[in-house]
């Protein structure tokens, strides 16, 4: 039985301008310990899938229609707020995008991150405090404990995410969701960020989603891959093997599209046309359109995530019918 | 002419940014409302003489103060003047003092704060400071010392109430040149080699002009406001002239036996009021869709 | 912060010699004195009053002059009530007036704020719409419109409360509402505002995430930051409480420092309206400060600067 599984996740908007599919029938599922990246252009919805696992889509307009998320016996996409609440920031903790945005820049650095202790665990303020400086020791925050007192804009934009970090980890969850960690940072953070959060996750035996638009951080921290376009899975695989065999049209076109995967001088490649309005109502494969291999079919026909191989799965028609 | 090339572009812009707020504008109900209503009492207050029932002064003591009937809509006061018919000339010089003072507003705001915004530097701060220090002063205390010590006339109730309002004009404007000043089309102006002037004119002012229509249209109902709190206290408008204020004022007095003196200019007064916000709000959410995004 | 605040109060005191000129000069120079309009007085007794009042003194030693009483604190003699100084005036008026503004500024508050905040929590459904057009109306009705209204219903038609006064609590009731209205109107507006653009900070969410319970991301995440709005309205409206209770005070007959004032212009009493103004201008100068310090206070990121 796999720690959290999710099944037919669809996550609507219902603006004035129609009903945005931003997340159309998701179905995955997350081991103790490993980690799964989530790959996909920005609107290709893989943040507000998560974002839907936790409740946190703004609502209205955000509704979710359909699909169930079993963690630990409940379904997280179905149980009452108070359930809900004893989930996040407890057992399944999130890292967001800014940190420059993310922190409360009213509240001191120690007043949020003592916060998840203090409202999940009934801890006293003495023994928050203590943990909240040993973790933010942990996450590489030199003088922890004298820095509870200060603000965010006190902070760099790297220590801001290491105490985003902190704040995450400080009731050893058993799922840590990072949405683009290390987007908002310098190139040279990045790379402390991530091996930071792949060191915790070893200390801590949790498991980690990572979702980003970047095939190099997947390459290099990720177990198995997940990869979406308009709102579904196209594509899913083990890490390695997706770096050596993609299989799915899209995927081998945004592998193709990263700078490093060209000699230089060569010209950079790039996807034809644009990603689709999912307000618009679709038929056949969403990438039909800016798909070099697409035929009739490819037009016409539903399309679903099919296992094509074992612990690999295509929704390409053409892939499933072998002749890709 | 020689800015051929950035104004065409801007004025393109222009055009598709002015449809798309009216498009926005139109779909905003109590702003629509607001609107008709505004359009309607300017015509009816420019036509007044024509269609009024009976003439502003005509007195029936006979008659005296009755309830509002099929003949007097609104009643009569106690000199036997048609309420309706005072309202109608009373609109006439509040929705004046609301134009004209806010006019004067409009002028001085816009000009301080486009200079202060243009220049930068030391005069900005000087000239900001300066907005800052007048805020602070109880500006509703010397307008009433003014219209007391220098005659009560509505030539010096314009300038008295636009000197008053200027302010925040002033500061948004100053945000907006600021803004505005660094983009490329002004640049582009620039090396065009056009002179300040007619940069600060040509350029800058009319790209502005969203949040200066905006906060035109919501100065007028302060002003009408202040002009109204003016007479009320009986230093504004002077009989035989009236204005709703006034009526308010008179009404006051003898609201007890002839409770319609006072609703009726009340009303009138608050619906303008109405209209003008709405309007204003609307036009904020139209022209600003970053601002309306709550 | 104590170099701010001093640095605040020293800024003020050209701003008040500003005032006191600008009074003294408006004031002077307009056409008209103070003892002209008294019909059964001879030219005698006018000189001798103009004297008393050194009116017949060169302008600029008139204005020392009272510079040198006002460092002293002296506001001097009210003209037109010669057995009294302006500072009693003030004395006996500003109580009341600033009594009348405290209750007007919990009802505007009480009301504005639960207004603003649930409106806020709930956008675009009925709970924000309803208090939101009370708001408009709020706004829209002046207060000489409101409190003659007030009167009429719940005074005259009514009888459930007094028409006028100020000595039991019961004629307390309507002033303050008249008066508190139109600000809790703004207050509900701007503590709408406030929460909303809060609330859809990126850091609500992460406190969100955290399995914070709605009330405590309301109370501890967005409260600070969503009522700042109201903080600094609050300077601005301090000093229209006070102003704005020349009306409530002449439609009520509250002996207040508004009426004083009103009365003061009306009879050209020149010290009664400098002292009356300068006073107010220093109030105002004050609840200014005290807001840009609260400011401060709530916002980590001024407190720097």
């Amino acid at each position: 039985m796999a720690l959290l599984e999710v099944d037919d996740l669809r996550t609507y908007f219902h603006t004035r301008e129609g009903v945005v599919r931003a997340v159309e029938g998701v179905s995955f599922s997350v081991e103790k310990g490993e980690t799964l990246g989530i790959v996909g252009e920005s609107g290709s919805g893989k943040s507000v899938a998560n974002y839907s696992l936790l409740g946190l889509v703004p609502c209205p307009p955000g509704r979710i229609e359909s699909g169930t998320a079993r963690f630990g016996g409940i379904d997280l996409l179905r149980c009452s707020a108070e359930e809900r609440r004893a989930v996040r920031g407890r057992r399944i903790s999130m890292v967001f995008q800014d940190p420059m945005t993310a922190l409360n820049p009213y509240m001191t650095i120690g007043e949020q991150v003592m916060e998840p202790l203090l409202v999940h665990e009934g801890s006293t303020r003495g023994q928050a405090r203590e943990r909240a400086a040993a973790t933010m020791d942990s996450v590489g925050i030199p003088d922890a404990s004298k820095r509870l007192s200060d603000y965010p804009h006190q902070y760099s934009g790297g220590m801001r995410q290491r105490v985003m970090i902190a704040m995450a980890l400080i009731t050893k969850p058993e799922i840590l969701i990072a949405d683009e960690p290390t987007t908002a940072l310098d190139v040279t953070v990045q790379a402390q960020i991530l091996a930071l959060i792949k060191k915790r996750q070893q200390d801590l035996g949790m498991a980690v989603i990572l979702v980003t638009h970047d095939f190099g951080i997947v390459a290099g921290v990720c177990d198995r891959v997940l990869v979406m376009y308009a709102g579904r899975i196209v594509e899913s695989a083990a890490t390695r093997e997706l770096f050596r065999n993609p299989r799915h049209p899209y995927t081998k076109a945004l592998m193709a599209s990263m700078p490093s995967a060209h000699a230089k001088g060569e010209e950079l490649y790039t996807i034809p046309g644009m990603p689709p309005d999912l307000a618009r109502p679709m038929t056949g494969c969403p990438f039909a359109p800016r798909c070099e291999h697409a035929v009739d079919m490819c037009r016409r026909g539903a399309t679903a995530l099919v296992e094509i191989a074992p612990g690999r799965a295509s929704a390409c028609l053409r892939v499933q019918a072998g002749e890709l | 002419m020689t800015e051929g090339g950035p104004n065409t572009l801007e004025a393109e812009r222009g055009v598709s940014l002015w449809q798309d707020a009216w498009r926005r504008l139109r779909r905003n109900r109590p702003a629509t409302a607001g609107l008709v209503l505004l359009v309607t009492l300017v015509v009816v207050a420019a036509a007044t003489p024509w269609i009024a029932p009976y003439s502003y002064s005509a007195q029936d003591l006979e008659m005296g103060a009755v309830r509002p009937n099929l003949h007097h809509w609104f009643g009569t006061d106690q000199l036997g003047r048609d309420i309706f018919t005072r309202i109608l000339y009373g609109g006439r010089i509040s929705l004046l003092v609301g134009f004209c003072a806010t006019g004067v507003s409009l002028l001085i705001g816009v000009l301080y704060g486009a200079i202060s915004g243009y220049a930068g530097g030391r005069l900005d701060s000087l000239m900001m400071r300066g907005v800052d220090i007048l805020y602070a002063l109880p500006f509703t205390i010397f307008v009433i010392i003014l219209m007391v010590f220098f005659g009560r006339n509505l030539v010096l109730l314009f300038m008295a109430i636009g000197a008053v309002e200027w302010l925040t004009m002033a500061r948004i404007v100053r945000g907006q040149v600021q803004s505005l000043k660094h983009k490329e089309f002004i640049e582009a102006a620039y090396t065009l080699g056009l002179s300040r002037r007619r940069i600060l004119l040509r350029h800058l002012i009319p790209n502005a002009l969203g949040p200066i229509i905006v906060y035109t249209t919501l100065t007028i109902p302060q002003v009408m406001l202040l002009e109204a709190f003016l007479s009320f206290l009986g230093l504004g408008v002077q009989p035989p002239m009236s204005s709703w204020g006034l009526l308010i004022k008179e009404g006051v007095e003898t609201m007890e036996e002839y409770p319609w003196l006072v609703i009726f200019p009340g009303i009138a007064l608050s619906t303008t009021l109405f209209a003008l916000n709405f309007l204003g709000d609307g036009l904020r959410d139209a022209l600003d869709p970053r601002a309306a995004k709550d | 912060m104590a170099k701010f605040i001093i640095g605040r109060v020293l800024e003020t005191i050209p701003v008040l010699l500003i005032i006191v000129t600008m009074t003294f000069f408006l004031v002077r120079l307009a056409p008209g004195g103070p003892f002209d309009a008294e019909r059964n007085v001879t030219e005698e007794t006018r000189r001798q009053l103009n004297e008393q009042y050194n009116l017949n003194a060169p302008l600029w030693r008139q204005y020392t002059d009272y510079l040198g009483h006002l460092i002293h604190g002296d506001l001097g003699p009210s003209f037109k009530n010669s057995s009294r100084t302006v500072n009693e005036v003030i004395g006996a008026g500003f109580p009341v007036s600033l009594e009348l503004g405290l209750y007007a500024l919990c009802v505007a508050l009480t009301i504005g704020l639960a207004a603003g905040i649930s409106a806020a929590l709930r956008p675009n459904t009925v709970r924000d719409y309803a208090p939101m057009t009370f708001a408009m109306a709020g706004i829209c009705i002046p207060n000489f419109v409101l409190g003659p209204l007030l009167v009429l219903v719940f005074a005259l038609w009514l009888e459930w409360l007094p028409v006028s006064g100020w000595d039991r609590p019961s004629e307390k009731i309507l002033p303050a509402i008249t008066l508190g209205a139109t600000y809790a109107a703004y207050i509900a507006r701007l503590s709408r505002g406030g929460m909303l653009e809060i609330l859809s900070q990126d850091f609500i969410r992460t406190a969100r995430a955290k399995g914070l319970s709605e009330a405590r991301v309301v109370l501890r995440h967005a409260l600070r930051g969503g009522l700042q709005p109201v903080v600094s309205f609050l300077g601005p409206a301090a000093a229209g409480l006070l102003s704005g209770s020349f009306v409530v005070e002449t439609i009520f007959q509250i002996p207040g420092l508004g009426r004083y004032f009103v009365q003061g212009a009306f009879n050209r009493d020149y010290t009664l309206i400098m002292g009356t103004v300068l006073f107010y201008a220093t109030l105002i100068l004050i609840f200014n400060m005290a807001v840009d310090v609260a400011q401060a206070c709530l916002d980590p990121r001024q407190r720097r600067a």
